[in-house]
């Protein structure tokens, strides 16, 4: 197992105000972290700094390469896809213009067609909403075309910030189900940040717990699951 | 009866300039999301530049499609040079620039080319066109090109992926970034397309209104009432909206007494106003939905 990607001591500020304490943790390729704790304890914060959408210092390395300095576009080119909070659908447009600027950093133009038909047999909904405007799709429809429209650039790392928010049980089993599946049969490492800590952990090989932009706790996540302690200090349920 | 059909003759010949000054202002429009002050200062100096070009001998379609290429290239420049450090400043800031620049260039083409009024040649001649005595061959010719514009535009944005692209840079800049858009290049390229099409309405309008620094004052005006009544955010709109324009003014001239020549300009402004209370996303344009 390599350290697919590595944050050292990574500090990221927003103006003054540091939002991130020295976040230190690794990732092996082919895994799924989930990154988990309350409200502003900066999960989103690292999603966004390992973007390059926040001003940082200190180390993040992808597959040998450093990342801080990189700009966001250069980051996605190296193949490190985003599902941003609030999830950053392109909302004039229509679902197959959105699956289509996932890919926009591709050239290979008879595979996207493939990969577009692709999306279509993971989220059946999405064919039939082809030609919808994106603005008027349900938050879970949202939700899948974000995800399907990271998938289009053939991430080899997948971040997803809180995949369940705003949806119904039913819903996010469905989506939990299918980025199970993507994992297993794509080898596409996933980092992902929840709220929803059970849901995650049942997703994921390794937490990390964060608390005020420090990692407080780390684990296999079926030992995080199972350790009382941790679960109502940090997890809430 | 026929007074009506040869005042809205009229109204579409004088529309044709209103309506491709209006689509180089909704262009810049969609990539920068503010109007440009200095649209008309750019377009007559594009004009300038293929004056020069035919008074160096260049035959008329080379000078054409030189001034366009040249004016392309100035747009990126002034987006990198001028506005790239303004990205994060406020709008009024934004606005100073855009005044900056207008009195910039409309000073720069005084002084290398002086103030005189001078004429410039049109490709289609201006003999009357079918026999009408209102349109002339140059004014139909400028309202085919308008519409070939516009048609080109339109399977640029529509069917290329570099035009979704800018489009998605225009909208969502953060979302764009995120999917590997460069985005300071995609407002870059905005701006370049802005001045190929001003350079185009430069030089179809420039046999109407003669060429001399100021030419383009009242018609950037014109432009501007076009695109908010057409929409901003649709380039068909704001062509639609150019024409519109056109043949109002005309027939509020010729039928409404108290109008006359002199209170043509009111009321287009008038236009605006109504527009802007009634419907502010214009006739044409799409109010933004979104589901929360």
């Amino acid at each position: 197992m390599t350290d697919y990607l590595t944050l050292k001591d990574l500090r990221s500020y927003y103006g003054q105000i540091q939002a991130l304490h020295g976040i230190t943790f690794e990732l092996s390729e082919g895994s799924v972290t989930t990154l988990l704790g309350a409200n502003g304890a900066g999960k989103t914060t690292t999603l966004r700094a390992i973007c390059g959408m926040v001003r940082s210092t200190g180390t993040i390395q992808f597959d040998g390469r450093p990342l801080i300095g990189l700009s966001t576009e250069s980051i996605v080119k190296l193949g490190i896809a985003h599902v941003p909070q609030g999830r950053g659908t392109f909302t004039r447009m229509n679902v197959e213009e959105n699956l289509q600027l996932g890919a926009i950093t591709r050239s290979d133009r008879a595979a996207i067609a493939d990969d577009i038909e692709r999306m279509f047999t993971l989220f059946p909904v999405l064919k039939e909403r082809r030609v919808q405007q994106a603005g008027l799709l349900s938050g879970g429809e949202q939700q899948m075309l974000a995800v399907a429209r990271a998938l289009m650039l053939r991430p080899r790392l997948l971040l997803l910030d809180e995949p369940s928010f705003g949806l119904a049980p039913l819903v996010v089993r469905e989506l939990f189900k299918t980025l199970t599946q993507i994992n297993r049969e794509e080898k596409t490492t996933i980092l992902v940040v929840e709220q929803n800590a059970q849901l995650a952990l049942e997703l994921a090989d390794t937490a990390y717990v964060i608390e005020t932009g420090q990692i407080v706790q780390s684990g296999p996540a079926a030992e995080i699951a199972n350790n009382e302690d941790i679960r109502k200090s940090y997890l809430g349920y | 009866m026929e007074l009506l059909t040869n005042q809205v003759l009229a109204g579409i010949a004088t529309g044709a300039i209103y309506a491709c000054m209006a689509l180089a202002v909704v262009m810049i429009y969609e990539a920068i999301d503010h109007l440009n002050f200095a649209q008309g200062e750019m377009a007559m100096f594009s004009t300038f530049i293929a004056w020069q070009l035919l008074e160096w001998g260049v035959p008329y379609w080379g000078a054409f499609f030189g001034s366009v290429a040249i004016s392309f290239c100035g747009g990126v420049a002034i987006e990198r040079t001028l506005f790239r450090p303004l990205a994060t400043a406020s709008i009024l800031v934004q606005i100073a620039g855009f005044i900056a620049l207008f009195s910039i260039i409309n000073s720069s083409a005084g002084l290398i080319w002086d103030f005189s009024i001078k004429s410039f040649p049109s490709p289609f001649g201006s003999a009357p066109f079918l026999g009408s005595q209102l349109i002339s061959d140059h004014q139909a010719g400028m309202f085919f090109i308008t519409l070939i514009l516009l048609g080109l535009l339109y399977f640029f944005f529509r069917f290329t992926r570099i035009g979704l692209a800018m489009r998605a840079a225009a909208t969502l800049p953060d979302s764009a970034r995120l999917v590997g858009i460069n985005v300071g290049w995609m407002i870059a390229l905005g701006w370049g397309l802005a001045a190929a099409i001003g350079a185009v309405a430069g030089i179809l309008i420039a046999p109407v209104v003669f060429l001399e620094p100021n030419m383009m004052a009242g018609v950037l005006l014109y432009g501007f009432v076009g695109a908010v009544l057409g929409g901003l955010s649709s380039p068909a709109g704001a062509v639609a909206g150019g024409f519109m324009v056109g043949i109002l003014e005309n027939l509020a001239g010729t039928y409404i007494p108290v109008v006359g020549n002199e209170l043509k300009l009111p009321i287009a402004l008038a236009m605006i106003v109504t527009v802007l209370v009634f419907r502010p996303t214009g006739l044409f344009g799409r109010p933004q939905v979104q589901r929360v």
